[in-house]
Parts: structure tokens; sequence; C-alpha cells
């Protein structure tokens, strides 16, 4: 299955991205970073099938992006009678490399453009994905979309919002922000219910690993760093040979990454040291799961104990729901349906129907239990979330 | 060095009256604070005071004029700074400092430079 194009595209895209954020430091302009970019990565397909990939890849994407920035700045100074500006020719050291990713990063979760704008520039620009990947992974029509990124980068460049890594006292307000970012780009590829998207998933990783590096000991940054893989550690085990969800209770556990699991326990643990932060709580939550042999040898009286810190800095209705579901594999089906049925808030939340239902056949109430069903079937949803619910139905009435 | 519009938007009333001269003072503040990037700005009369002007029929067309502001709304255009700051990340900082931001809000717009 070794297909030498496909792995050619994916070397010059995966450096590209890399080169797209030096030329944005160089330029200034990340329309003309992205055009120049784009240019040097479009020769280099054009290129390299013939002579060979060069030594240096990224080295010579960058020379080759850097030369075509400078025809267009130059293009452009001519008609505006503005100077070009000078750009150094040096190879760009790799923490520097590093460091430029960090600032777009920053640049792309600015509070000054909403999140919808955020999470949209953070896949073009940083993962590197094409306007039309963008519209699929966020479910936008490509002219929308289009028009969205065009706008967004349209205000960086005259509101001038600035192409730099926060100063020291900025950054944990900042850090709200990024974070909430990578967790959406996270969630938006490991979607649980529609078409995973692994390299979403990976970017989100490789971004908050990048996050980490500039704060090893941010409880935010840990947690999130441990949710993603602590998540990710399940991919394997998450579909069935026909692509269905496979919900955790009956997932093949020797399926899932011992490694990812360790590294997550670890950084809950560090995570811990430094207060309640939510993504941490969630971490620790998904961490007991990953370390529980079998879904019955969970240890549910941590999972609940988790939950109730969780909904103490941090409580939503569904954050009470996920509760319940742990209460009743703690208690028993009749202590969780009192906890289900005394969240308020969801009635128009199908998971909270489905629940409910869940426990009725669980109490032997398959009138109560299809109502439930129905109910939760009855509401606006996706359908690939009323497929997964139908089937659970038929399943288990 | 870009220029910032500082838009304020609250209680549409006679800021020249008696009873806000603390506010008065406060902007009179903002303004001594921020003398060196302050490149203009103005205090307005309230929404009663304004006239809406158009021109119906194109350019030489019939002047129609409105009494009362573009849009009624329930926070009005009290008064606007022009700023020179580095960045945006700056001009939300100064705009912060507005008294505007905390009894109403504040948008911060970019300036077009035309290059002259």
């Amino acid at each position: 299955m070794h297909d030498p194009r496909a792995a050619l595209v994916r070397l010059v895209r995966d450096e590209g991205r890399r080169v797209l954020a030096t030329l944005v430091r160089l330029t200034g302009d990340l329309q003309l970073a992205e055009d120049a970019v784009q240019d040097a990565t479009v020769r280099a397909l054009e290129i390299w099938p013939r002579t060979g990939v060069p030594a240096e890849p990224r080295a010579w994407l960058t020379l080759t992006a850097r030369r075509r920035a400078i025809d267009l700045m130059r293009r452009e100074a001519a008609r505006s009678g503005k100077e070009a500006l000078a750009m150094p020719d040096a190879p760009e050291p790799p923490e520097t490399v590093r460091d430029d990713q960090l600032r777009l990063l920053f640049t792309c979760c600015h509070p000054a453009l909403s999140h919808e704008a955020q999470v949209a520039l953070a896949l073009r620009t940083l993962c590197g994905l094409t306007v039309a990947e963008v519209a699929e992974a966020l479910l936008v029509g490509e002219d929308t979309m289009a028009k969205r990124l065009t706008r967004t980068r349209q205000k960086i460049a005259k509101a001038h919002i600035p192409y730099r890594v926060p100063a020291d006292h900025e950054l944990p307000d900042r850090l709200r922000g990024v974070l909430a970012t990578l967790y959406l780009l996270f969630t938006e590829g490991y979607d649980p219910i529609g078409e995973p998207r692994a390299a979403l998933v990976d970017e989100a990783v490789r971004l908050t690993r990048l996050v980490r590096e500039l704060m090893p000991d941010e409880p935010g940054v840990l947690g999130l760093l441990a949710l993603e893989l602590l998540t990710d550690s399940r991919r394997a085990a998450r579909r069935d040979a026909a692509g269905r969800p496979v919900l955790l209770a009956d997932q093949d556990r020797s399926l899932w990454r011992r490694d990812l699991i360790e590294e997550g326990v670890r950084l809950v643990g560090q995570g811990l040291r430094h207060g309640p932060d939510p993504y941490v709580l969630q971490a620790a939550i998904a961490a007991c799961h990953a370390i529980a042999p079998t879904w019955a040898d969970t240890d549910w009286a941590a999972v609940v104990s988790w939950y109730d810190v969780l909904l103490d800095v941090a409580g939503t209705p569904v954050v009470a729901l996920n509760r319940a579901a742990a209460v009743a594999e703690r208690d028993g089906a009749v202590a969780g349906l009192a906890a289900v049925d005394a969240v308020e808030g969801l009635q128009r939340y199908p998971l909270w129907h489905a629940s409910r239902a869940e426990l009725l056949v669980r109490l032997g109430d398959p009138v109560g239990a299809r109502a439930a069903w129905d109910a939760a079937l009855a509401l606006p949803q996706e359908e690939t979330r009323a497929a997964q619910l139908r089937r659970r139905r038929d399943a288990t009435l | 060095m870009p220029q910032y519009a500082a838009l304020i938007y609250n209680r549409d009333v006679d800021w020249t009256r008696p009873e806000f001269a603390q506010e008065t003072k406060d902007y009179a503040e903002f303004g001594e604070a921020t003398a060196a990037i302050l490149r203009g700005g103005a205090a307005l009369y309230p929404t009663s005071t304004a006239t809406t002007v158009r021109v119906r029929g194109g350019r030489g067309g019939d002047l129609v004029t409105t009494d009362g502001p573009y849009a009624e709304t329930k926070e009005a255009l009290t008064g606007f700074y022009l700023l020179e700051c580095a960045d945006l990340d700056e001009a939300v900082k100064v705009a912060a400092t507005i008294p505007g931001a905390w009894d109403g809000a504040v948008e911060v717009r970019p300036v077009i430079d035309f290059g002259g």
C-alpha cells in the first residue's frame, strides 16, 4: 500500500505548514505568506518527483517561499510606491521554527477573533488543511468558509492583530482561549458519532505539546494534553469492523494504546499538584476508565468523586448527567435514575432521555424505556447520532 | 503607526449636565493620561439633537432630513477618540481605560491609512 505520491504530498504539506509560520513572521502578512508557501509547495510537487526530495526539504521550501514572497512584495511595492521589506536569507534554527508556530497559534487564537474564525484559521494555517478540507471539517460550505477565512485574515491585517506570543503576565488570560480552540480542534477530529478525522486529532495533540513546551507546569495545558492522549488511546477500539461507534463499555481494551495511557496518567498526576483545573479533572475521569481492566472493574467511586469536584469548579447539566451515569454504575440503576431525573435543563438533550431509557431497561420497565427512547429520537439531532440511538434502542428492547 | 477609532456607546444623555460632572472629570483624566497617543476625539450631544441627512435619487437629488439619529438604539454613540497604537492589543488596552468601557461599551475600529 506504499504510495510514493501520497507520501510526497504528506511530506510537502507537513513541512509547508511549518514554513508558513516562519513566512508569516518574515512578511508580517498572513495572506502573502500563504500565497508564497502555496506556490512553493506546488513547485515542490512539480520538481521533486523528477529530481528527488532534497536533503533539507524544509530549507528548500522556506527558500523558495521566501523568494516568491519577495517577488510578491516587490510587485506590491512597485504598485503602491512603498518600499519592500528586506528579508534575511539565513536558514532558520529549529527553536525559531517552533516559536513561529507558537506565535501563529496565539495570533489564530486571539480573543478579538470569534471562536469559529479561530478554529477555521488554525486548521487552515497551523494544520495546513485546504479551504475545502476546513469547510468539510467544520461542516460549512466551501464558499462560506473561503469568505470567513478572508474576513479573518483581513481583520488580522487591518486591525494589526499582533504576531507574537503574549508577555508572561498576559499568558494565563490568553491561554484559556488557546486551550479552548485546541480542545475544539481535537473534538472536531475525534467526533464520537460522525466520521473521525485522525489528522485533526494528531494536529491538536501536536499543538498542545507545543504549548506545553512554552508552559510546562500550567495545569490547564497538562490537563488538556492528558485528556487528549487518554481519549485518543482508544482510537483503534472506538469503531467496529463496519465503522460503527462502539460504546466504552463494549470496547476491546487490548486495542487501547498503553503508551498514551501511561503518559496521560502521568500528566494527570502532575496537573493535580496545581489544583482542580477542569481539564485535569476531565482527564482524571478518563484515566479512571483507561486503567480499568474491564468496564465492571472500573473504580466508579473514584469516577463519581472526580465528577463531584468537576461539578464544583465547572458544573454544567451535561457534567451532572455524566456523573449520574457513574452513580448508576456505583450504586445501581435506581440511584442512577434518581440522579438523572434530578438533572435539570436537559429535556431538549437526546442523551438525557437515552440515559433514562438505558436505566429503565435495567429496572425491567420496557414501557417506560420505549417512551424514553421515543422522546430521545423525537428531538432534532444529527442523523448519525439518531442512528446510534436507534441501534441502542433495538438492542435493549 | 496604525490608528484606531474608539467609538463609545452608552447612555444617551446630555453629558454637559451637572449630574455628570464626575464622568466628565473621568474622561478628562483619560485624555490627560493618554495625551501622547491621542490624535483626536469629541463628546457628542444626545441623539435627540441629531439630524440624519439623505439625498434621494443619487447625487444632486432631493435632500431629505430626518429628526433623530441614524439608528434608534438604547445605547447610542456618545463620543469617540482617535488613538495611535502599535497594534490591536495596545489599542484594546487603552480602550479598556475609557470610562465608557465600564459605563457601556467601546468599539475599536482600525482607521484606513490612505497613505497621504
